[in-house]
C-alpha cells in the first residue's frame, strides 16, 4: 500500500506515492535523490540525518515521510544561497570543523538551530546543544570553533 | 602561464580543498552511488553466540514479492575462506612464535556453525531494501544452540566451549619477545610492582557505516566494487587471489568518499565478498549498506587484552626489568591483520621511551564467540603504551616518586639515527625529554600540584595524569614485515602525470577517509614543482586509475605515500631537464629547476617555464633520439624503517567523591610527529585521537553477556561514544624531530592522540583517588559506577 505525500524541499515541491513505513531520511535520499543527508545509526543517536523542517532542526530518521505533508524542508544542499556558502558552512571550512565529512551536514544544520536559538552562544551552550550529534573524527574542538566563527560573522553581518 | 609560487606551502595551515563538497552535501559516499537495476542484499545472521546449523529453509523467503535470490553458504561453491594476511608459523621462521597460528577457516556465509552473534548464514537479494529485509525474516534456520565463551580470561579455561576444532583450548597462537636478563633484573630489584591491566574491547564506530555496491558487466566481464575501504587495492587483491579466484585485471575497486575508518575499513569482510559473488550470478548490481546494529556485530573490534605486568625498579627509580603476559582476544575468526596487532604492533613497543634493563613479553592469542578483533586506531601500540604508562606510574607511587620525575630519570637520551630496543625494533630519532619539558611548561606543573593539595584539604578530589608515549608508524618496511609474517609488502605507489597544459594529476595508493590528502599532497606537489596548487589534482581510491597501493592505516600516508609522490616528482624534473636542454640547446646537466622554470645554470634569461616543457613533452616534433614523448612517472617507495613519533600528554580530572563522576578539566598534548605539512590538519587528527583515547578511558566498551554471549552494547544507545559536552578544548603543542628515514622528515600523525590519551586519563583518575588509598584501577571504562565502587572499596579498607 502506498500513500501520497507532498512537501517542499529546498524550495521545490516534491510529490510522490510512498510506503507508509518509509522514513523521511530515506525519502530524501532514495526518492528525492538528495544524498547530502546521511544515515549513521538506527537509534536516532548520531544526528547525521539532521535537516530543517519548518524552521526547526530535526533528525529526519524520526519521521515517516507521510507525516511530513506540506512541510517546508531544508537539507544541506539548500543552505548555500546563490553559490555563497552560509556562514556556518564557511565556518566549518575556515576552522577545519570536519574531517571525513560524514557527520558534517547534520552538524551544520544542528549548528543552524543553535545559532537561531542563541545567536551568541557560550562554548558550554554550543557543546550542550551539540549533544545530539556525534562526530568520530574531530573530537569536537574545531566544530565548536567553527560555530563560534559563524556566530561572530553572522553578528557582524547583521550590524 | 600561471603565477609562480613564491612561498612554500609545506608547513602552512591552508584550508582543505575537499571541504566545499562536504559542507554542501555533495560528497559521494558508497551509499550515495546509484545505479539502475540495483538489487539490495539483506543478511540473515546468527542470533546465537555459538550454534550449529541443522537446516536452513529459504523457500518462503524466495516466494516473498520482490525477492530475486536467496543464497546460503552451500550455494557459494568454489568460494574460499576470507584470508588472514599475517602468518605466524615457526616453519616460516617467524621470530617469537612459540605455538603456531591456527589458520581457521572464515567462510563468507558460514554453513556448519555460527561462531558469534551476527555471523552471516544467508543472504536475501531483492528489488528493494524493504523487500530484502522483510524476506530475510522469513529464512528459517534450525539452530542447535551450543555453549559459548566470550570473556578473554576465560577462553582457555578447562571446559570452555571450543570455537574451532582446529584450535584446541581456543589458543590461536603463542608468541614471545624480549631481551636482557629479566630474571636477574627482578632478583636485584628494590621494588617490584605487579598489576593486572585490562584493555577493554572497543568498536571503531566510523560515522559512515560500511557499505558496498557490486556491479558485474556481462558484456566486458568486468566487476566494479564500490566499497568503504581504506585500501582498495588490498581489497581487490584479497578478493581476487584468495576468495573468489576471479581475474584481478577485470576487477575495479573504488573507495570514493569514505566516512572515517579508524582501522575498521582496512579489512576484507564477508558482505563485500558475497555481494561481489552475487552480482556475477545475478548480472545485476547488488548493494548492501550496514545498519549501525550490524556494524556493532560485524565491524572488526579493537583491543581486548588482559595483561599481567610486572616492573622491577631500583630505589632511585631506575627501570630494571619489565615482564608482560598478555591474553589477546581475537574473536571468532582471524580478521585480515589480526595476528599482527597483539604481537608485532604490541610487543615491539614495550620499550616505550625508556631505557629498561630487560624486557620479556608473552602473548597468547585466543578465539572466543565474539566479533573478530583487528586493528583499531593505534592497533597494538595503544595497548603497549597503556601497559607501560600505567605500570610506570604504579612504580612511581610505590617509590613515592613524582610521576614526571620517574619518567625523566628513565628517558632514552636524545638521539638521531638508531636506538636499538630490546624488543626487535630500532627507533629512528627521538628527544623525549624535550617533549615532556615543553608539556610541563605549558601545564605549569608545580603550580598545579600546589592547587591540588589545597583542593584536597577542602575535600575535592583533583588528579593529574601523564603519558609519555612512542609509536611505530609509517608502516612499513617490506623486508621487516615480510620477515615477521606479513603476506604483503607495505610500500606505497605515487604516479605523477603532467598534462600538456601543465596541469598535474597525482595518483596515490594512499586513501583519504578524513585525513585531507587532497590538500596535503597537493601542498607537497605544488612546492616541489613550484606551481600554483590550483594546477594540482590528487586522485585516490580507485584501482582503475592508480597503479597499485597499500592504502591508509598505521599513519603511513604522508611519510610513505608522500615519499612515493616525491620520488615521481624528482623523476619528472629530471625528464623535464632533458626536454628543456633540448629546447635551450644546452646539456641536461647544466639545467636547474628554479621558480617553476627550467633554466641554464646561472643564466636566468635562458629558461623555459614548466608549462612549455609540459607542452613540448606531448608535441615532440623535433625531439632528439632517445628522448621519449610524454611526461608521466610512477614510483614505489618502500621505507627502510618504521618511523617513531612520540610525545607527552597530561590531563587534569576532578572526581566527585559522592558519585564517582569524573570530569575532565584540562587536556594538554605535546606531540612530535616529525615535519608537518599542514599543522591545522595534524592538530585536527590529534584532537580526534585524543577524544577516542578519552572515550576508551571513561565511557566506551563492548560488553558481552557472559551467559548468552549476546553483545550488550550493540547500538549507539548502549555503546557510549564521546559527545561534545563531555570534552574540553585541547591544549596542543609540538616539538619537531624530523625522521632520518624518509626525505620528507615526516613521521606520521594519525594515531598519536588515541595512544597517549587513554593511560593519561586513567592515571589522572587514580591520582585523584590516591589520597583515599587507591593505587590502581584494573579495568576501563572509568564510568561513574566503577569509580564509585573503587572509592567504596578503598574507604571500606581504611
Amino acid at each position: 500500500m502506498k500513500l501520497p505525500v507532498k512537501m517542499t524541499i529546498n524550495g521545490q515541491t516534491q510529490s510522490h506515492e510512498v510506503e507508509p513505513r518509509l522514513l523521511l531520511v530515506h525519502y530524501i535520499r532514495e526518492v528525492v535523490g538528495l544524498t547530502g543527508t546521511h544515515v549513521g545509526c538506527d537509534t536516532s543517536q548520531c544526528g547525521a540525518c539532521t535537516i530543517l523542517m519548518n524552521g526547526v532542526a530535526v533528525k529526519s530518521c524520526t519521521f515517516f515521510a507521510v507525516q511530513c505533508e506540506d512541510a517546508k524542508i531544508t537539507t544541506i544542499e539548500g543552505l548555500a544561497k546563490d553559490g555563497e556558502l552560509h556562514p556556518i558552512q564557511q565556518g566549518f571550512w575556515e576552522k577545519h570543523g570536519l574531517q571525513c565529512g560524514f557527520c558534517t551536514p547534520g552538524m551544520i544544520l544542528a549548528a543552524w538551530q543553535i545559532l537561531d536559538r542563541t545567536p551568541s552562544p557560550t562554548e558550554e551552550q554550543i557543546r550542550h546543544q551539540l549533544e545530539g550529534n556525534l562526530c568520530r573524527c574531530t573530537g569536537y574542538h574545531n566544530i565548536v570553533k567553527a560555530i563560534q566563527w559563524a556566530a561572530e560573522n553572522m553578528a557582524t553581518a547583521k550590524k | 602561464m600561471a603565477t609562480v609560487q613564491s612561498d612554500r606551502l609545506f608547513g602552512k595551515s591552508i584550508k582543505r580543498r575537499e571541504d566545499p563538497r562536504f559542507v554542501t552535501g555533495r560528497g559521494t559516499y558508497v551509499d550515495d552511488v546509484k545505479l539502475p537495476g540495483t538489487t539490495y542484499a539483506a543478511f540473515v545472521r546468527s542470533p546465537h553466540a555459538h550454534a550449529r546449523i541443522r537446516t536452513i529453509d529459504t523457500a518462503e523467503a524466495k516466494r516473498h514479492p520482490g525477492v530475486v535470490a536467496v543464497f546460503t553458504g552451500a550455494d557459494m561453491t568454489g568460494v574460499n575462506s576470507l584470508p588472514c594476511g599475517w602468518d605466524l608459523r615457526q616453519s616460516k621462521n617467524i621470530p617469537g612464535v612459540v605455538q603456531d597460528l591456527a589458520m581457521v577457516p572464515h567462510m563468507p556465509l558460514t554453513s556448519d556453525v555460527a561462531r558469534h552473534v551476527g555471523d552471516p548464514v544467508a543472504v536475501v537479494i531483492a528489488d528493494s531494501r524493504d523487500a530484502a529485509t522483510d524476506a530475510a525474516e522469513k529464512v528459517k534456520v534450525d539452530w542447535e544452540v551450543l555453549p559459548s565463551v566470550t570473556a578473554t580470561d576465560k577462553a582457555t579455561a578447562p571446559g570452555a566451549a571450543r570455537v574451532h576444532d582446529a584450535a584446541p583450548d581456543n589458543i590461536a597462537f603463542k608468541w614471545e619477545l624480549g631481551g636482557g636478563d629479566v630474571d636477574g633484573a627482578f632478583k636485584k630489584a628494590d621494588v617490584v610492582v605487579k598489576k593486572r591491566i585490562v584493555n577493554q574491547r572497543l568498536v571503531a564506530n566510523a560515522m559512515e557505516p560500511r557499505a558496498c555496491l557490486a556491479r558485474f558487466d556481462e558484456a566486458t566481464g568486468e566487476l566494479t566494487l564500490w566499497v568503504t575501504s581504506q585500501n582498495p587495492h588490498v581489497h581487490r587483491l584479497l578478493m581476487c587471489a584468495f576468495v573468489l579466484g576471479i581475474p584481478e585485471h577485470k576487477v575495479r575497486v573504488i573507495a570514493p568518499d569514505v566516512g572515517g575508518g579508524f582501522g575498521s575499513k582496512i579489512f576484507l569482510y564477508n558482505e563485500e565478498v558475497v555481494c561481489s559473488w552475487a552480482t556475477r550470478q545475478l548480472k545485476r548490481p547488488v548493494r548492501w549498506t550496514s545498519t549501525r546494529r550490524e556494524a556493532y556485530l560485524t565491524d572488526a573490534h579493537g583491543r581486548d587484552h588482559v595483561t599481567d605486568a610486572e616492573l622491577a625498579l631500583a630505589k632511585d627509580g631506575t627501570m630494571l626489568g619489565l615482564r608482560v603476559k598478555t591474553t589477546a582476544n581475537l574473536g571468532a575468526y582471524l580478521s585480515t591483520f589480526a595476528p599482527a596487532v597483539p604481537t608485532f604492533l604490541y610487543g615491539t613497543l614495550l620499550n616505550g621511551v625508556y631505557q629498561i634493563g630487560a624486557i620479556n613479553c608473552q602473548v597468547t592469542g585466543v578465539f572466543t564467540n565474539t566479533t573478530a578483533v583487528d586493528a583499531y586506531r593505534g592497533a597494538g601500540r595503544p595497548e603497549a603504551c597503556y601497559v607501560l604508562e600505567r605500570i610506570v606510574e604504579a612504580g612511581a607511587r610505590a617509590l613515592k616518586m613524582d610521576v614526571a620525575e620517574i619518567r625523566k630519570k628513565n628517558f632514552i637520551p636524545k638521539f638521531s639515527g638508531a636506538f636499538q630496543t630490546l624488543v626487535a625494533v630500532s627507533y629512528d630519532s627521538g628527544d623525549y625529554g624535550a617533549a615532556l619539558d615543553k608539556l610541563l611548561q605549558m601545564f605549569d606543573y608545580k603550580k598545579f600540584r600546589a592547587e591540588q593539595e589545597a583542593a584536597r584539604k577542602q575535600g575535592r578530589l583533583l588528579g593529574i595524569g601523564f603519558s609519555t608515549y612512542i609509536e611505530a608508524c609509517s608502516i612499513a618496511p617490506s623486508k621487516v614485515v615480510g620477515a615477521l609474517g606479513a603476506g604483503a609488502g607495505l610500500y606505497e605507489s605515487g604516479k605523477v602525470r603532467v598534462h600538456p597544459t601543465g596541469m598535474v594529476s597525482v595518483y596515490t595508493g594512499s586513501h583519504s577517509h578524513g585525513q585531507g590528502h587532497e590538500t596535503t599532497f597537493a601542498q607537497l606537489v605544488a612546492d616541489e614543482l613550484q606551481i600554483p596548487i590550483e594546477q594540482v589534482e590528487i586522485i585516490h581510491g580507485d584501482t582503475g586509475q592508480i597503479p597499485f597501493g597499500m592504502g591508509t592505516y598505521g599513519s603511513r600516508s604522508a611519510s610513505v605515500g608522500g615519499t612515493a609522490i616525491l620520488m615521481s616528482i624528482n623523476k619528472i624534473k629530471e625528464k623535464g631537464k632533458r626536454i628543456a636542454a633540448h629546447l635551450l640547446e644546452a646539456s641536461p646537466k647544466d639545467i636547474d629547476y628554479v621558480n617553476g622554470s627550467f633554466q641554464v645554470k646561472g643564466v636566468p634569461d635562458k629558461a623555459v617555464p614548466f608549462g612549455a616543457v609540459s607542452l613540448t613533452a606531448y608535441v615532440p616534433h623535433n625531439y632528439p633520439d632517445g628522448l621519449e614523448p610524454g611526461l608521466e612517472e610512477t614510483s614505489f617507495y618502500d621505507p627502510s624503517n618504521f618511523c617513531f613519533p612520540f610525545g607527552a600528554h597530561a590531563c587534569v580530572v576532578e572526581v566527585e567523591r559522592d558519585t564517582g563522576a569524573v570530569k575532565l578539566l584540562r587536556y594538554l598534548a605535546v606531540d612530535d610527529v616529525g615535519n608537518v605539512i599542514n599543522p591545522m590538519i595534524v592538530d585536527g587528527m590529534v584532537h580526534g585521537g585524543i577524544a577516542q583515547g578519552i572515550g576508551q578511558a571513561l565511557w566506551e566498551g563492548a560488553v558481552y553477556d557472559v551467559q548468552s554471549g549476546q553483545l550488550m552494547t550493540g547500538t549507539m544507545s548502549d555503546y557510549a561514544l564521546p559527545k561534545a559536552d563531555l570534552l574540553p578544548m585541547y591544549e596542543t603543542g609540538r616539538t619537531v624531530t624530523p625522521t632520518p628515514v624518509n626525505p620528507l622528515g615526516i613521521k606520521g600523525a594519525g594515531e598519536t592522540g588515541t595512544i597517549a590519551a587513554t593511560p593519561c586519563v586513567v592515571n589522572a583518575v587514580v591520582d585523584a583517588l590516591a589520597g583515599l588509598g587507591v593505587d590502581h584501577i584494573e579495568a576501563m571504562p572509568l564510568t561513574t559506577e566503577r569509580v564509585w565502587q573503587t572509592i567504596q572499596a578503598a574507604t571500606a579498607k581504611r
